[in-house]
């Protein structure tokens, strides 16, 4: 039944490392830009409030397929920027770690939110009343307690970070989905087992990530 | 104690949509009543299209409509279901449809799992190119130029494994995505059988922009999809292909879907018992 694995011809173990580096980067990416969002949409100038408001409302409520083709069709073949990358499957990559950035630092964003609520409002005043500036409220003392509080709605975020990866092989990145579309194409007669295959793939790197950042959620948290 | 009960009720719901799915499909078998079900691509213009207004168009769909009538199945009875080509095994297999037409290429693999009547097409791996471009004349040229293909199929591994790994290529979710980069120059060609390129070329909307190169690949032979065991259907098939084939419908119906491409196909194949 499992026969198909022992051919030589998929090179099962290399998919499955394009899909962790894809969610690896992409979830470096997405932190980075959800907290500059989260920034945006707490800060006291109304520009950024609105902006932030406006593209977290936008990208989180557009499909992630049609953000990932169009980040290929709009920035790739038609205005050919290839991020630096030389053949297909390399510029596929970078763009599809950038449709992820672009679409996960939504949910980063609007987890870290609710950290912020977490943090009682007489320490951003005690702090302005010391006279410490926006920027340094921000990072001094309120990101630092509410990070702690949403260990695991980020943890949430990574593994369907993690799960949203196959959709770049529509865009050409050679992760795991575009194997597993190889192997439907050539193995007819073990469809199911391919399924099995690659869910427990998945099941391999997500129920790890889940079980250590619930693990670190309860070491984090801040007792109140 | 509460959340047990909840649990439990959620648990009977869940295995009596189990059980309700089982016999919706269970009892049909391929043809509900004086209906029959029958499996095409709803997807792929030239072969099987499904029409803005809900109609269906192709070469694959006017093979299915012949069939279905020489099996003794009006127009009006047939009712056509999307086979995408992962699912076309199970859909036989469970009976969902009675047999399948949609650019079935007949493999060993595939024939352990069902039976094939026909073949009734012999198409090649082909490249589609630019109307104005002729610098691909050899399988050799494609090793410097930008290919694409979709995603993970027998084309796309072709071309990587045997014929030019050598060349860019970009796989994407569908044909028309991969037609939109051909247009704006970001590939050189589009790469699959010569059946479906010559269905897009010969679209109203691409009409001259495009050309085959007419480099033969490959051989794929469509068949018609059957539940494996089931001589007496695929008999029945194979003769309905045979009148198809002497009676000139095959050539009309090729002339029809193909014809505006300058697609240069090959005489129909001899029908293998």
């Amino acid at each position: 039944m499992f026969d198909f694995l022992d051919s030589g011809q998929y090179d099962l173990l290399g998919a499955f490392w394009v899909t962790a580096k894809l969610a690896l980067y992409s979830a470096i990416g997405s932190l980075i830009w959800g907290t500059a969002l989260v920034g945006m949409r707490v800060s006291p100038v109304p520009m950024m409030r609105a902006f932030g408001t406006a593209y977290v409302n936008l990208v989180r409520n557009t499909p992630l397929t049609v953000v990932l083709v169009a980040c290929s069709f709009v920035l790739n073949q038609t205005l050919r920027i290839t991020l630096g990358g030389g053949r297909s499957e390399e510029i596929g990559f970078r763009l599809a770690v950038l449709g992820l950035v672009l679409y996960t630092g939504t949910f980063v964003c609007e987890a870290l939110r609710s950290g912020i609520n977490t943090v009682p409002p007489g320490q951003a005043e005690a702090a302005r009343a010391l006279g410490l500036s926006f920027t340094q409220v921000l990072t001094l003392v309120v990101f630092p307690q509410a990070f702690r509080a949403v260990v695991t709605p980020l943890a949430n975020v990574l593994i369907a970070l993690t799960k949203n990866t196959t959709v770049a092989s529509a865009i050409s990145a050679a992760e795991a989905a575009l194997l597993m579309k190889e192997m439907v194409e050539n193995e007819a007669d073990a469809l199911f087992a391919v399924f099995a295959v690659f869910a427990f793939g998945f099941i391999l790197l997500t129920l790890p990530t889940g079980l250590f950042l619930g693990w670190a959620a309860k070491r984090l948290a801040v007792k109140r | 104690m509460k959340l047990r009960s909840t649990s439990a009720a959620a648990a009977a719901a869940v295995v009596l949509a189990l059980t309700a799915t089982a016999c919706g499909t269970g009892s049909d078998s391929g043809s509900n009543g004086d209906k029959i079900n029958v499996g095409i691509k709803f997807d792929q213009p030239g072969l099987g299209l499904k029409t803005p207004d809900g109609k269906y168009a192709g070469f694959d769909v006017d093979v299915a409509r012949y069939v279905a009538k020489e099996l003794g199945f009006a127009e009006d009875k047939i009712n056509f279901k999307q086979a995408p080509s992962a699912e076309r095994e199970n859909l036989i297999k469970n009976g969902d449809v009675k047999f399948v037409v949609a650019s079935y290429s007949i493999n060993d693999k595939r024939k352990k799992e069902v039976d094939f009547a026909g073949p009734y097409f012999l198409a090649h791996q082909d490249l589609l190119v630019r109307a104005d471009d002729s610098s691909i004349t050899k399988v050799e040229d494609l090793n410097a130029k930008k290919l694409c293909s979709v995603t993970g199929s027998t084309s796309a591994q072709n071309v990587k494994d045997k014929l030019a790994p050598k060349a860019d290529l970009q796989q994407l979710g569908g044909y028309s995505e991969c037609l939109t980069g051909l247009e704006n120059k970001a590939v050189d060609a589009l790469t699959t059988d010569d059946s479906i390129l010559a269905g897009y070329a010969s679209q109203k909307e691409h009409a001259g922009k495009f050309k085959l190169a007419g480099l033969r690949m490959s051989d794929e032979k469509y068949g018609i999809g059957v539940k494996k065991g089931d001589d007496e259907l695929r008999g029945k098939i194979n003769k309905a292909l045979e009148k198809m084939v002497t009676d000139g419908t095959w050539e009309k119906l090729v002339k029809e879907h193909f014809g505006p491409s300058g697609y240069k196909y090959e005489p129909a194949p001899k029908v293998e018992n």
